[in-house]
């Protein structure tokens, strides 16, 4: 190899390195480490806030609290085609969403629309103080009720 | 009084301060035409010269003319409604509403940026499609065709990041969407959702990273890529100039 051809080689090398590494900085500077976004655990209250039979949404946390004939459960709220809000509309008995028109029932199945998947269960469990606690980052496979 | 007033104009073109930054200098002749678009740095992306027919209505309707105009009023209500806004949650919806009720022609400059915007994506579009149907996509001008896709791709970024700034229920819900269909690219989707609102829901990251990609990075792509589509035309013989009329004319 001659002199130049070493050189060229050296410096393309080098230069290819910091492109790397600058790609490899830049990805990492773009993800925040920390978020400054609202808690996955939600404190839901009280069970016996919650009607028999009924089903609440809280639209700030994006979760339903479903109490069923023998126990409690967490739906989230988040429709699961685009990740709309829904609502629940208790003359139908079913969960729609707005934007494009997913149907679901009050366990989450879909029942019509482009959701993909039904709305997940949310793993829910007692407080120690007696508050129904739902966390949003944990979908549960089982689905499983709180009975109180 | 006419040559009077064009011997005043002469004379500041013949001015030794004029002259030191138009170099052309006073003449009607080719040369002097022709130094005046070469030696320009905004004009010398232009040919020095054109052929009649392409500067005619019917050769382009002046859609692409049209889109740049767009583009200047957008740049220039938009650097005007910047003064008002702070990308901060909820500073940003309450500034919105500033701007249309409290700030003296607020209302007017913003709906100018917004049915500016609306008329750019539908220009680009329009212009796109008299480009394809008239034919002058084809060699050599298919590089030029393939800058005005990515144009034009900017143009619908662009209109995709403004959409979030009012901060209100449609920019929150259409950007929540959006970032969901970004999130089904294969293998990478929810990462590039994640890197593009800067955490896992819409918030007060999205709304900042939306404002500097709306803000800066985005109109300087398409700054540049403007500007390498305008000096394209020359390179690639100007403005097509359409089939040829019929036997034994100019082509």
């Amino acid at each position: 190899m001659s002199r130049r051809k070493f050189f060229v080689k050296m410096g393309v090398g080098s230069v290819a390195v910091a492109a790397l590494g600058t790609a490899a900085f830049g990805y990492q500077y773009l993800s925040p480490n920390v978020l400054y976004e609202p808690s996955p655990i939600v404190d839901a209250g009280k069970p016996d806030r919650y009607a028999p039979d009924s089903v609440t949404l809280d639209p700030q946390t994006a979760i339903y609290v479903v109490r069923a004939a023998d126990g409690f459960f967490a739906l989230s709220a988040i429709c699961t085609h685009l990740g709309c809000l829904t609502a629940y509309k208790p003359d139908l008995g079913i969960i729609a969403c707005p934007c494009h028109g997913s149907k679901f029932n009050k366990d989450g199945v879909k029942i019509e629309g482009p959701a993909p998947r039904p709305l997940p269960w949310l793993r829910m469990w007692l407080s120690d103080d007696g508050n129904l606690m739902v966390d949003r980052s944990n979908a549960i496979a089982i689905k499983q009720l709180v009975r109180v | 009084m006419a040559n009077t007033t064009g011997n005043l104009v002469d004379q500041v073109r013949e001015n030794r301060i004029w002259r030191s930054v138009f170099r052309s200098g006073t003449g009607e002749s080719n040369l002097h035409r022709a130094l005046f678009v070469q030696q320009n740095v905004f004009l010398h992306l232009f040919s020095i010269k054109a052929r009649k027919r392409t500067l005619e209505f019917s050769a382009t309707w002046y859609l692409g003319a049209l889109t740049f105009g767009t583009f200047l009023i957008l740049i220039i209500t938009g650097v005007l409604l910047m003064l008002y806004y702070h990308p901060s949650v909820p500073q940003a919806y309450a500034d919105m509403k500033d701007l249309q009720f409290v700030v003296s022609s607020g209302v007017f400059l913003r709906n100018l940026h917004r049915w500016s915007a609306h008329a750019m994506v539908f220009l680009v579009f329009a212009h796109m499609f008299k480009v394809f149907y008239r034919g002058a996509y084809r060699t050599p001008r298919e590089f030029n065709w393939v800058i005005g896709v990515v144009l034009l791709l900017v143009t619908l970024l662009l209109s995709y990041t403004g959409y979030l700034l009012p901060w209100d229920q449609l920019a929150f819900w259409a950007v929540t969407v959006g970032s969901n269909i970004a999130s089904a690219v294969p293998l990478m989707g929810s990462k590039i959702r994640f890197l593009l609102l800067g955490g896992t829901a819409v918030n007060a990251n999205a709304l900042l990273r939306f404002y500097v990609l709306h803000c800066v990075i985005l109109p300087l792509a398409a700054i540049l890529f403007i500007a390498v589509h305008f000096w394209r035309i020359r390179k690639d013989g100007g403005i097509y100039p359409g089939e040829p009329a019929g036997e034994g004319s100019v082509k």
